[in-house]
C-alpha cells in the first residue's frame, strides 16, 4: 500500500515537472544574504525549484552585515541601471524603492493566482505599491515568543506558564531566587527592540501598538501607556545577567537550552537552535506567545526590480508564481523554521510551535491583532526604526526614566521624519 | 632622430608615469570628497538625490544625541590614546635604553601587538574584559568576591575599555620609534654633560627629550590618525555598545549611510569629520612648511 502511494506521488511529481517544463523558461538573478545554515538551504530550495522548471538561476549572494552589504551593492547596481531580477528585501524598504521607480509589478501573476485571498491583509498591503504587487512573501516569522527551559522552570518551582507580564515578573523572580538567570538576553540594539515591541504589544494591546509603532502618533508615543511599557522594560532589564552586553541571540538561546536561564524573548528563528540541539518542542523546551493576545509579524520577501527583456521578465513572473506556490512555501519554511506566508498551506509536517503560530496568525488576523514588527523592519522605514532603536537601547543600558524615554522617542521621530 | 625622441621621452617619462596615479587620486579622492560635500546639502536617503536642500542635514545631525556621544567619545579616545601611548612608549624606551640584557627579546615582545590587526585586538580584549568570562571571573574564582571590572558593559566606562585595548596595541610602536630616537642621540654629548656634572634626570629632561622633538611629532601624527579612523577596534570590541555608548564618528557615519539609508545625514557627518581633520592638519602643515 505504502509502496503504491509512493509510486503515485512520484508519478504526480514527474507529471507536474513535465507540465511546467512546457511553459517555463526565463532567467533570474537573485540578490540575497541567506548564506548560512538553514537559510542557505532554504534559498537552495528556491533555486532548485526554479531550475527544475527549466529556468536559469544566477545566484548573487552577498554575505555580511545582516544585509547592509547587500543593500550597498543593490544601490550601486540600481544607480548603474543594472538591477537584479529579484532582491531579498522587505517591509517599508519595498515602498522606498517603489517610490524611486525602481520596481516592476507582478500584478498579472498575483491576480491570476488570487494572492489577495491567501495572504493576511496586513502582509498583502506591505507587498503592494499603488495597489499592485511588487513583492512576494516567502514566510512569516513570529516575533513575540517566549522560549522556556522546563529544567530551569522545574528547579524554580514554576508549573504555570505566564500569560500576563505580572505573572512573567513573578516567575522570573522565582528563577532568580533559585540562582538561575531569569531572562537570557543579548545586548544588541535589535534584540533590545525585539523585547521592547513585544512589551508594547502586551502592555498597550494591538491598537496601541499600531498607533505608536506603525503610525508613529506623537500622543501615543508620549502617553502613560508608553511610560508603563518602558517601566516593564526596566523590570525586564533587572532579570538579565551581567554578561549580556553584545551577546549574540543564539548564545542567549543556548543558555536556555542548557537550562542555565529560564526564558528568552525572541522570534521563532530561535527554534532552529533548539531543534539543532535535538530538543523536542513541548517536552524539552516550551514556546509560548508573549502576553497580549497579538501576533507580531516579521516576513521575508523577494522584491521585483525593473528589469527589461522578455527573457528576464518571463523569469521574474515564473519566480513570483513559484515563490507563492503552496509546495515551495512548505519546503522553504520547513528548512527555515518559519511558517508559510500563504494561510492555506496545510501544516501537517510542521512542529507544534509552528502549528501554534499558524493558529494564532489566523485568530489574530480575524481579531485585527496582527501587527507588523517594528524591530525587524516591517512597520516603518529604516531611518525611523534606527532612531527608535537608539532610544530603546539607551534606555535599556542606562538608568533613564521612562518619562524621559518617551520624550526622547517623540523627539527622535520628529527628527527622522 | 631616434635619439632625439629618446631624449624627449626621457624628459617626459616621470610625468607619464605619475599622471595616471595623479588622475586617479584626483577623481577617487578629491572628486568623491566634493561629491560627499554636495550630497550633504541634499535630502538624499536611499538613493542620492541632487536637489539642493540647504543646511537641513547639518541641523538634523547636530540635533541627534548620538552624534554628540560620538564626538565626545572621539575626544576622550583621542586624547587618552595619544597621551597614554606617548607616556608608556617613552617610559619603556628609556628603560630599554639602559643597556640591559636580552633587549632584543623584550623589544620584540612589546612590539608584537602592532603586528595584530585591530580586529584581533578587539576580539581578544572583548573576552578578557567580559565580566562573565575574563578578568572579573578569574579574580572572583581566586577568592576576591567583591572584585568588579565591568567597564566593557558599563555605558559610562565602556569608552575607557576601548582606550585600554588601543593603548595595549599601539604603545609598543611608540616605544620602538622613541628607542630609535634615543639611539640617535650622540654619545659624546651625553658624556660631556656627565662630565659637566649633570645627573641622569637632568640629562634626559634638558638634552635627550628636546632632541627628540621631530620623533615626538611623527609619533603624535601617526597615533592621531589611528585614533580618528578607529573603526575596526570599536566594531570588534563593543560593536558601538552598550547601546551606542562607544560610538565614534566613523561608526556613526557607517550606521547612517549603510544601515539606515540616510545618505544625506551620513554625508554631513563625514564632512564634519573632514573639517575636524583639516582644522588640525592645516596649521601643522603651515608651521612645518614655513620653517623650511
Amino acid at each position: 500500500m505504502t509502496k503504491f502511494r509512493r509510486l503515485t506521488a512520484v508519478a504526480a511529481l514527474l507529471g507536474s515537472v513535465c507540465a511546467s517544463n512546457a511553459y517555463a523558461e526565463g532567467t533570474v538573478e537573485v540578490l540575497h544574504w541567506w548564506t548560512s545554515g538553514g537559510e542557505a538551504k532554504a534559498v537552495g530550495e528556491l533555486k532548485s525549484a526554479f531550475e527544475s522548471q527549466g529556468g536559469m538561476w544566477i545566484d548573487s549572494p552577498i554575505a555580511g552585515g545582516g544585509g547592509d552589504a547587500a543593500m550597498t551593492a543593490l544601490r550601486a547596481r540600481v544607480v548603474a541601471g543594472n538591477p537584479p531580477t529579484a532582491v531579498q528585501l522587505k517591509g517599508p524598504g519595498i515602498q522606498e524603492w517603489a517610490t524611486e521607480g525602481a520596481l516592476n509589478d507582478v500584478q498579472a501573476v498575483a491576480a491570476a493566482e488570487n494572492w489577495d485571498s491567501v495572504l493576511p491583509p496586513v502582509l498583502a498591503e506591505i507587498m503592494k505599491y499603488d495597489g499592485n504587487y511588487v513583492a512576494a512573501p516567502v514566510n512569516i516569522h513570529r516575533v513575540d515568543w517566549i522560549w522556556a527551559s522546563p529544567v530551569a522552570l522545574e528547579k524554580a518551582g514554576i508549573s504555570e506558564m505566564p500569560t500576563t507580564w505580572a505573572e512573567f515578573n513573578a516567575a522570573a523572580e522565582k528563577l532568580e531566587a533559585a540562582g538561575l538567570v531569569a531572562l537570557a538576553h543579548g545586548g544588541q540594539p535589535w534584540q533590545d527592540a525585539t523585547v521592547f515591541e513585544d512589551v508594547v504589544l502586551g502592555v498597550g494591546g494591538p491598537d496601541f501598538y499600531r498607533k505608536a509603532l506603525v503610525e508613529l502618533d506623537a500622543d501615543a508615543l508620549t502617553s502613560d501607556t508608553m511610560v508603563a511599557a518602558f517601566d516593564q522594560l526596566r523590570i525586564l532589564r533587572g532579570f538579565v545577567d551581567d554578561g549580556f552586553s553584545g551577546r549574540d541571540w543564539n548564545l542567549a538561546t543556548s543558555m536556555v537550552i542548557r537550562g542555565e536561564a529560564g526564558f528568552q524573548i525572541m522570534g521563532d528563528w530561535a527554534k532552529g537552535e533548539f531543534l539543532a540541539a535535538g530538543l523536542v518542542p513541548g517536552k524539552d523546551f516550551y514556546c509560548i506567545p508573549t502576553p497580549g493576545d497579538g501576533f507580531v509579524m516579521n516576513s521575508d520577501s523577494f522584491t521585483f526590480f525593473k528589469v527589461a527583456g522578455d527573457e528576464n521578465l518571463k523569469g521574474q513572473q515564473v519566480l513570483a508564481s513559484l515563490i507563492m506556490s503552496p509546495g515551495f512555501q512548505k519546503t522553504f519554511n520547513l528548512a527555515k523554521g518559519s511558517i508559510p506566508a500563504r494561510t492555506d498551506v496545510p501544516l501537517d509536517d510542521f512542529d507544534d510551535c509552528a502549528k501554534r503560530s499558524h493558529e494564532d496568525l489566523l485568530k489574530a488576523t480575524e481579531a485585527g491583532a496582527l501587527v507588523p514588527s517594528m524591530a525587524h523592519e516591517m512597520a516603518i522605514p529604516r531611518s525611523v526604526r534606527g532612531e527608535i532603536l537608539d532610544v530603546v537601547t539607551t534606555f535599556f543600558n542606562s538608568d533613564m526614566s521612562s518619562k524621559d524615554a518617551t520624550a526622547a522617542l517623540a523627539a527622535a521621530i520628529q527628527r527622522a521624519m | 632622430m631616434s635619439s632625439r625622441f629618446g631624449r624627449a621621452l626621457e624628459r617626459r617619462l616621470p610625468l607619464i608615469v605619475v599622471s595616471p596615479l595623479f588622475a586617479a587620486s584626483l577623481v577617487f579622492v578629491y572628486g568623491f570628497i566634493l561629491w560627499t560635500v554636495w550630497i550633504s546639502f541634499t535630502r538624499s536617503r536611499v538613493l542620492p538625490n541632487y536637489e539642493f536642500a540647504g543646511l537641513l542635514q547639518y541641523e538634523r545631525l547636530w540635533s541627534t544625541p548620538r552624534w554628540h556621544v560620538a564626538l565626545s567619545n572621539l575626544v576622550i579616545f583621542w586624547v587618552l590614546f595619544v597621551v597614554l601611548c606617548l607616556a608608556i612608549g617613552m617610559l619603556l624606551a628609556i628603560l630599554l635604553d639602559q643597556r640591559i640584557r636580552i633587549e632584543g627579546v623584550i623589544r620584540t615582545i612589546y612590539l608584537y601587538p602592532m603586528a595584530l590587526s585591530f580586529v584581533v585586538t578587539g576580539t581578544v580584549w572583548k573576552w578578557i574584559m567580559n565580566p562573565g568570562l575574563g578578568v572579573e571571573r578569574l579574580m572572583q574564582q581566586a577568592g576576591f568576591d567583591s572584585f568588579r571590572f565591568d567597564w566593557l558593559v558599563n555605558p559610562d566606562y565602556a569608552i575607557y575599555a576601548v582606550v585600554i585595548a588601543g593603548v595595549w596595541q599601539s604603545s609598543g610602536y611608540a616605544m620602538a620609534l622613541f628607542l630609535a630616537g634615543l639611539r640617535s642621540v650622540d654619545d659624546e654629548l651625553l658624556k660631556a654633560a656627565a662630565i659637566d656634572g649633570a645627573g641622569p634626570l637632568r640629562i634626559y629632561a634638558r638634552i635627550v627629550l628636546p632632541m627628540m622633538r621631530p620623533v615626538l611629532m611623527s609619533v603624535v601624527i601617526i597615533l592621531s590618525h589611528l585614533a580618528i579612523k578607529s573603526f575596526d577596534l570599536v566594531v570588534a570590541l563593543t560593536g558601538g555598545g552598550p547601546g551606542y555608548a562607544t560610538d565614534m564618528p566613523a561608526t556613526f557615519m557607517y550606521a547612517f549611510a549603510f544601515q539606515r539609508s540616510e545618505l544625506g545625514l551620513a554625508a554631513a557627518s563625514a564632512v564634519m569629520m573632514l573639517m575636524t581633520v583639516i582644522a588640525i592638519i592645516v596649521p601643522y602643515l603651515y608651521s612645518e612648511l614655513r620653517r623650511r
